[in-house]
């Protein structure tokens, strides 16, 4: 038998980052630097972003890993959502607990995944976004005319939110913590299971997929099946963040929060921060994520402040310039650095055709010396 | 027998024939620029929506500045509605143009991603740029066109100038355009691009002004069509490019993306399920009639109406 693989202890980016979230909300100075600088809680704001993080990994297994454009991942996110709002509000007679939400709008999402998916999936790249993204409108509308289930434009509420022990009464309106731990806990959950998946048979088969199908084909793959679960797990995550997106916001919002801008909005997350990273995608969600919900409304606040008589013109405004950042972004990210501010080694030797073929094949293993590689190959030289 | 026993029932359904018609020649006439971009540099060109929806910006404000008295004549209508399409289409062809020198054409040699997410972006700062011009809200356009019925106050089927309108610029552009493929040297040489740019390329023809000629064609189109829209539906909003775009990629799809009579076609396809959807299944059911007929289209016959099967190049 050969060794197991020790590698000397070293503390990743991902979870030191991770550590950093978890003790934030035990050291209240940051949060109080923060809204006296800004008048804006922190805490308030950081659930809704670990929430896109997890719609953005569930992306990330379809474009990242398997390289299908995927465009219309918002019916997913808002498959979880409303069916937090029908299994959990008084509209309905379930009224079930957040806990049966959880498990059943993910299962739901998946479902939904493999129902576009199965019949889909052989279409080229192209023309595979451009169904995604049709898919996406059918959704939209579907959800905005049945408003006697949807509720429309008002949205189901109230969601309650998780119950919990009498021995553990949580403030989860007054209080930013349960939520924040709460999301926090169901994202770092969700990056260790990416990350294993990463690295398991199925993560490595995706990868080949995305590289070349056809060799891939001829290795033995299975292209349909494997883009299939791809479709099935980024659709289930998908589902996953719906929920919490619904009972954060105790309402299924609007059916405006499910449409092409929120899919594409998540597409632009992956892109920026680096496609098939986990790391890059956080970031990415971080940066826009962040850039529209805590960053806009604090400059705004500011301009007002200080040019009190500015109010009304949109182009006065920090917001009315939101889409133009987003584009002169995704265009200057693609001329100057297409595979992302961190990207995924493989990523950039497909981006980058021309560099990569001076540099040695990297084999899809976990190992990384040869030592380690035979070591994996069960100690044959 | 349904004849004789049902004339409002034909009265109907010619009216909805019109409808559909008229909007699917609109559409029609913006797929055009998709499916040209499309067959020759494969790209999906997310912000040729947008550039339809700042072309219709342009004509409001030139219309603005042309036609400032309360009740014009309509030879001053005439004469700045001219002005205005050939000022809209200049525009639109040549920002299409330097969009594609911009952002397009350094990326000509990437993987395939790499220009369509330029797009989305470019399309984003298109829409920016109409919420700056026009602002938040629905805009409204001066209805310069009569509304009066051709056919007489009693007729039961309506057909307006302002159908006629339509029609009269389409069909003689969409001719034009399928002449000028076929017959002109540069449109040999848009043909010849889209088949093999690197054959192209050795055979001595300039594959870079091929297509700069190409994305200032359909975006001079897509100000042809920014006309249209505007006298005939009279609103206007910065998001109005997105949903339109999103119709005339489907009927470029629809067709066979990469082939004119395919946009044609399918735009025609997409403006009669239209009209003919909103009575029978509910006007709110309407796009997501066209987005389902999308899906069975592409799962059953994935080239499109007139698409011949092309083998993926390994």
């Amino acid at each position: 038998m050969a060794e197991a693989i020790r590698k000397p202890f070293r503390l990743g980016w991902e979870p030191a980052i991770f550590l950093m979230l978890i003790a934030y909300p035990f050291l209240p100075i940051f949060e109080s630097l923060f809204f006296n600088a800004t008048q804006r809680s922190l805490g308030d704001q950081l659930p809704t972003v670990f929430i896109f993080a997890i719609l953005a990994l569930g992306l990330n297994v379809v474009v990242g890993y398997t390289g299908l454009l995927h465009l219309g991942i918002a019916a997913f996110f808002a498959m979880g959502a409303y069916t937090a709002g029908i299994l959990t509000t008084a509209a309905y007679a379930f009224e079930l607990p957040f806990y049966v939400a959880l498990v059943v709008g993910p299962l739901l999402a998946a479902g939904l995944g493999i129902l576009l998916g199965a019949p889909t999936l052989r279409l080229r790249g192209d023309y595979l976004a451009l169904v995604t993204l049709g898919f996406g409108e059918v959704a939209k509308s579907a959800i905005i005319n049945l408003g006697s289930i949807t509720a429309g434009t008002q949205g189901l509420n109230p969601v309650p939110p998780p119950q919990t022990p009498n021995w553990l009464p949580l403030d989860w309106t007054g209080d930013f913590r349960p939520f924040y731990f709460l999301t926090l806990g169901i994202l770092i959950l969700v990056a260790i299971l990416l990350r294993n998946i990463e690295r398991s048979r199925l993560g490595r088969s995706w990868i080949a997929l995305r590289e070349d199908e056809l060799a891939a084909n001829c290795m033995g793959l299975n292209p349909a099946k494997l883009k299939l679960a791809a479709f099935a797990l980024g659709s289930g995550l998908a589902g996953l963040a719906g929920v919490l997106y619904a009972t954060r916001l105790t309402s299924t919002s609007n059916p405006n929060a499910y449409d092409f801008n929120r899919s594409i909005f998540m597409v632009c997350c992956l892109i920026l921060g680096g496609l098939g990273n986990r790391l890059g995608v956080l970031l990415g969600v971080f940066l826009l994520v962040g850039f529209d919900n805590i960053l806009c409304p604090i400059i705004d606040a500011q301009i007002q402040q200080t040019f009190p008589k500015s109010g009304g013109k949109i182009y006065l405004q920090f917001t009315g310039w939101r889409l133009f950042v987003f584009g002169m972004a995704l265009i200057l990210m693609m001329r100057f650095r297409p595979e992302g501010i961190i990207p995924s080694n493989r990523m950039t030797n497909e981006l980058h055709p021309d560099e990569a073929r001076d540099q040695p094949i990297q084999p899809i293993t976990l190992a990384n010396t040869s030592d380690e590689i035979r070591a994996l190959d069960g100690g044959r030289p | 027998m349904l004849l004789a026993a049902e004339p409002a029932l034909w009265d109907s359904l010619a009216q909805y024939l019109i409808n559909g018609l008229t909007f699917g020649a609109l559409i029609a006439l913006i797929a055009l620029g998709y499916t040209m971009v499309y067959g020759i540099v494969e790209l999906i060109n997310f912000a040729h929506g947008d550039l339809f929806m700042l072309g219709c910006f342009l004509l409001l404000t030139v219309v603005d500045l042309l036609l400032p008295a309360k009740d014009p004549s309509s030879i001053t209508i005439v004469l700045a509605l001219g002005f205005g399409l050939i000022v809209t289409v200049l525009f639109c062809g040549v920002l299409n143009c330097g969009v594609d020198y911009l952002v397009y054409r350094p990326l000509r040699n990437a993987p395939k991603l790499a220009p369509l997410v330029s797009a989305i972006g470019v399309s984003f700062v298109f829409m920016n740029a109409g919420l700056f011009w026009g602002g938040p809200q629905d805009v409204n356009f001066p209805d310069l066109i009569s509304n009066d019925n051709l056919l007489g106050n009693e007729a039961t089927v309506r057909i307006t100038y302002k159908d006629v309108l339509i029609l009269a610029v389409t069909i003689p552009l969409m001719l034009a355009l399928t002449v000028f493929v076929k017959v002109t040297r540069l449109g040999k040489a848009m043909r010849a691009t889209a088949q093999n740019p690197t054959a192209a390329q050795l055979m001595g023809i300039d594959t870079n002004f091929v297509i700069a000629a190409t994305f200032a064609i359909g975006g001079a189109l897509a100000g042809a069509a920014s006309l249209i829209y505007a006298v005939t539906v009279n609103t206007i909003s910065f998001t109005m490019g997105f949903q339109n775009g999103l119709f005339a990629f489907t009927a470029a799809v629809l067709g066979g993306i990469g082939r004119i009579p395919g946009a044609v076609l399918g735009g025609l396809v997409i403006g009669l399920v239209r009209s003919f959807g909103s009575p029978y299944v509910g006007e709110m059911w309407t796009n997501a009639l066209v987005f389902g007929i999308l899906i069975v289209i592409l799962i059953f016959r994935p080239t499109g109406l007139l698409g011949t099967r092309v083998r993926e190049k390994v």
